[in-house]
């Protein structure tokens, strides 16, 4: 059974596109057949993030409007044989695909993939729309920011009322010393705000940026509190029960390595 | 100076996230009350349907709005009465 998963938060940011790469490279790391599909068409980064800027020939567009099949337009990762990107395009804006024509073609990759995930853009308007049209689930990503959880409870609402029931939340970038010092907003606040399930809790993690720098998600580093934070994401979308990791307190050597570290 | 004493004696000033989260709830409940005028009008149809069991209003004078307050949000209704029914509910 494959399942079309979107991507969204609203407001821009707050990590929709690294989720989806993580995500789908933790997906493929378990063997499991993907794509991820780019519709921020006119501010396409996906590609970026998963290092196959060079490589793409063909786009979302040219497969909407008929020019080529779809599996022609698909990139395949370098390293996980069973990742595929769907680029969009970086000239066309987001009236260049309708929601009928996301919803048909998420039906066509159904047959051959697990994970179909789809990047949406920020934002309400019709990218959005479009977006999320062909979708089972959504993922909501958010931060600990009052913008961005005012943005994620406007989509929430917004995905209520085009009748997806099936929504989990993703709270990105936690800096868990300030949570401690209540100087956050932690986990029990904005469940309570918004009252959807949280499949996700990844911490702030300057890894993030050194692997979006080279183009591999952080989720393939043992190393990385995120990366490990993705990968239980990964777990859970796969059904399994994983409880939520502590963030352990930053001890002497941390702080005297960081102190010698700048 | 009152400050300054409050935290002298350790009654310090709410910590940033409580702040944030109570402007968040004061916000969201702005937010989403906002509710589209299909839905109020909905509303004011299945208002009219229950009160009309009771008494004879005046369906055209009537007004129901959401009025915001600093901190709460209430349905306004005001609705003119003709005439009560005798036996109630028929």
């Amino acid at each position: 059974m494959s399942e079309v998963i979107v991507i969204t938060s609203g407001k821009g940011g707050v990590g929709k596109t690294t989720t989806t790469a993580n995500l789908g490279v933790g997906l493929a790391m378990r063997g499991k057949k993907v794509v991820l599909v780019d519709t921020d068409t006119g501010l396409r980064n996906l590609d970026l993030l998963l290092g196959l800027e060079n490589r793409i020939m063909y786009d979302l567009i040219d497969v909407t409007e008929g020019r080529v099949p779809y599996r022609k337009a698909l990139v395949r990762h370098k390293k996980y044989e069973s990742l595929f990107l769907l680029p969009t395009s970086q000239v066309k804006d987001k009236m260049a695909v309708n929601p009928q024509q996301l919803i048909d073609l998420c039906n066509e990759m159904r047959k051959e993939y697990d994970y179909i995930l789809i990047d949406c853009p920020a934002g309400i308007e019709q990218g959005f729309k479009t977006a999320i049209a062909g979708a089972d689930c959504a993922i909501v990503v958010t931060m600990p920011e009052i913008s961005a959880v005012r943005d994620a409870d406007k989509i929430i609402g917004e995905l209520g009322r085009a009748e997806k029931s099936n929504i989990k939340l993703i709270v990105n970038r936690i800096r868990p010393q300030m949570v401690r010092k209540g100087e956050m907003l932690d986990m029990d606040d904005i469940n309570d705000i918004l009252s959807i399930e949280c499949i996700g809790q990844v911490p702030d993690d300057e890894m993030v940026v050194t692997s979006t720098n080279r183009g591999e998600p952080v989720v393939s580093s043992d190393s990385s509190q995120a990366g490990q934070a993705y990968r239980n994401v990964v777990g859970r979308i796969c059904g399994e029960d994983i409880p939520f990791m502590d963030f352990p307190e930053e001890g002497f050597f941390t702080r005297l390595k960081r102190v010698f570290s700048h | 100076m009152l400050e300054a004493l409050m935290k002298i004696f350790g009654k310090s000033e709410k910590s940033s996230k409580e702040i944030a989260r109570d402007r968040l709830k004061v916000v969201l409940i702005h937010d989403r009350a906002n509710i589209s005028p299909e839905v109020m009008e909905h509303l004011r149809d299945d208002i009219i349907k229950v009160i009309s069991n009771y008494m004879e209003i005046n369906q055209h004078d009537m007004e129901i709005s959401l009025a915001n307050d600093d901190d709460s949000v209430a349905l306004v209704a005001n609705i003119p009465v003709q005439k009560m029914k005798h036996s109630g509910k028929k």
